[in-house]
């Protein structure tokens, strides 16, 4: 790493600050405008909602502060990194979320790298061959897996590969009570991954494979391309490594673009796949109206999209070496 | 008039286009005539649960002996007002942004801006989770909810159309005579800047729709309306036996976005002749 790529890095961690702030000042409104405080839950969870011990809660909570002031003891309280407590879990909800995070991260990077690979391959492919029978099925295949409910198609693909074929498990992230080897889980857990890493990465692969397919187009009418075509260089080659490589980048823009969008996606798989990571927990904090951890994974999410931004910013300019970062 | 016909003629020209537009009016024919000509009651119990599907009962039963037709026909109409609601609110509102944003530029530009970037970067599909379910389900919360998550791509979209056309002669020509900015806006810029915003709104309703199917899979529907996705949810838990309970629903939300999404590229192509390219 040179000088110029610490201070890029620095200046971006710092622009962090702002951002974090707002999504704090989200959290703090909607927690604001939903009916009832933690006061009420609680003391109707505890059986005796009474006026008097209502306002003893909300006393102690500090609910009955002026709203600047709570909303400054909230922002200190998300700078030690307590978002509060899950009333109904009995646990911090800083502590749930992150016991849930690796799940939904690991399921989310291998989808997005199915969704990269196949989409810029598919993409490669349909350009190379454009106005043939191949590129027409991979056109006419991304649009109706465009047009597809995410977690419809993995419901469908459950009753293809589990239950038809019964080639792969239809949920879950792992055998249970299976003493395994370090190497026997990895290849169990890969095993559990394959359905919902294809099911939430195929709609992007559509995506990616349409961009793939008209960036490559407009950069076959490039003069290098030309000039690589005029050296004598197979065409195999002027394909990958002189056309795709320039490609290649609305691509990376995209995918970084959508990561938020990526994450909402994973919760409605790992809800159909019964993925132990943070869709499950959303899905739990709807049946028993958890709001405070609902707002935490909101908060937590918006962070780590925000962090893998600045992660698909460094990577693009390792991709294009004419971006600098001054 | 020879605007509309010269539109239609580029529109006609592009088939597949055509037949989105035919499949599209014919899911919206049987969204508002179905549950009128067909008279069952999608939550009444009208035979024993997950009947396959038989003359009785043209699509069978669902897990508490519901007709999984009137299911389909009233979700229709659910899915199809809360997709075009919310992309006609997310429309409005964002072209509003985008407007005054990249018509007056300088500071209100920034902080329309930044606010922009801030909800497009925080995930939208849980930001809609929460609002739903902060302020109950019902079929307002749930449009509005959609709507919040979606404006900001065409707040952009009209900023960038705003700034290109902020500085062109006739803008100036009607700032000379003294023309009020709100004139300008809507009545001189908007006119030039429409066809990408028609065409990104006509493909919002089609997310909308996958969003909206997504929330009732979650259970984050109106508790009083059924839905496609309520339905995909409602027949996940009888899978292994009768998987063609959730796969009607979801053909259906399939079918009609594939439909949207053509009709946006025929609009695309009919109104941006210039940038037809590809």
């Amino acid at each position: 790493m040179n000088k110029g790529t610490v201070a890029f890095v620095g200046r971006r961690l710092l622009q962090l600050v702002p951002v974090v702030l707002a999504i704090a000042t989200l959290n703090f409104v909607l927690i604001k405008m939903a009916p009832g405080d933690a006061a009420d839950i609680l003391a109707g969870q505890m059986g005796h909602a009474t006026l008097e011990f209502t306002q003893e809660l909300r006393r102690e909570f500090g609910l009955d502060l002026p709203l600047a002031e709570q909303f400054l003891v909230y922002i200190r309280r998300l700078a030690t990194l307590d978002l509060g407590v899950s009333v109904i879990q009995q646990q911090p909800v800083l502590d749930l979320i992150l016991d849930r995070l690796p799940a939904t991260l690991l399921l989310m990077v291998t989808a997005i790298g199915v969704a990269i690979a196949s989409g810029v391959s598919l993409g490669v492919v349909a350009a190379r061959r454009q106005g043939g029978w191949v590129d027409n099925v991979i056109s006419v295949v991304a649009l109706l897996v465009y047009a597809t409910p995410a977690f419809w198609l993995g419901l469908m693909l459950i009753v293809f590969f589990s239950i038809q074929l019964d080639l792969l498990p239809s949920g879950g992230m792992m055998r249970i009570g299976v003493d395994q080897s370090p190497f026997a889980l990895a290849l169990d857990v890969a095993h559990h991954l394959v359905l919902p890493a294809l099911t939430l990465g195929l709609f992007y692969a559509a995506i990616y494979a349409r961009l793939m397919r008209a960036s490559m187009l407009e950069v076959y009418g490039q003069d290098f391309i030309t000039t690589a075509r005029a050296k004598g260089l197979p065409e195999r080659a002027v394909a990958w490594s002189h056309a795709a490589r320039n490609a290649l980048l609305p691509v990376v823009t995209l995918a970084g673009m959508q990561l938020g969008h990526l994450l909402g996606g994973s919760i409605l798989i790992e809800t159909v796949f019964a993925w132990p990571g943070l869709g499950r927990l959303v899905f739990d904090a709807l049946q028993q109206r958890d709001l405070n951890l609902l707002l935490g994974i909101l908060f937590v999410s918006s962070v780590v999209v925000v962090l893998a931004n600045l992660l698909v910013d460094l990577l693009y300019g390792m991709l294009d070496p004419r971006i600098t970062h001054k | 008039m020879s605007r509309a016909r010269a539109f239609w003629r580029r529109y006609r020209n592009n088939r597949t286009a055509v037949g989105g537009a035919v499949v599209l009016v014919a899911v919206v024919l049987l969204a508002i005539a179905g549950p009128w000509a067909y008279t069952v009651d999608p939550f009444d119990m009208v035979g024993r649960p997950a009947e396959l599907p038989s003359g009785e009962h043209l699509f069978g039963t669902d897990v508490a002996g519901r007709d999984v037709l009137a299911g389909i026909l009233h979700g229709g109409r659910v899915s199809l007002l809360i997709g075009v609601m919310a992309s006609l609110a997310a429309s409005v509102f964002g072209l509003a942004m985008g407007a005054v944003a990249g018509f007056y530029g300088g500071r209100i530009d920034d902080l329309i801006m930044r606010t922009t970037e801030f909800f497009l970067t925080i995930p939208s599909f849980v930001l809609a989770v929460v609002l739903v379910a902060i302020f109950s389900p019902t079929v307002t919360n749930i449009t509005i909810a959609i709507a919040v998550v979606s404006w900001p791509s065409v707040a952009r979209l009209a900023r960038a159309e705003f700034i290109a056309q902020r500085d062109r002669d006739y803008v100036l020509g009607c700032r000379a005579i003294g023309m009020p900015d709100w004139e300008i806006i809507t009545l001189q810029i908007l006119p030039n800047a429409a066809p990408p915003l028609i065409v990104v709104s006509s493909l919002m309703v089609a997310t909308a729709i996958l969003t909206e199917s997504g929330l009732s899979f979650l259970g984050l529907g109106d508790p009083n309306q059924v839905s496609w996705g309520y339905m995909i949810g409602v027949a996940r838990t009888v899978l292994r036996t009768s998987w063609w309970m959730a796969a009607i629903p979801g053909v259906m939300i399939l079918v009609t976005v594939l439909a949207i999404n053509l009709v946006g590229e025929g609009l695309n192509d009919a109104l941006n002749p210039r940038l037809r390219t590809r």
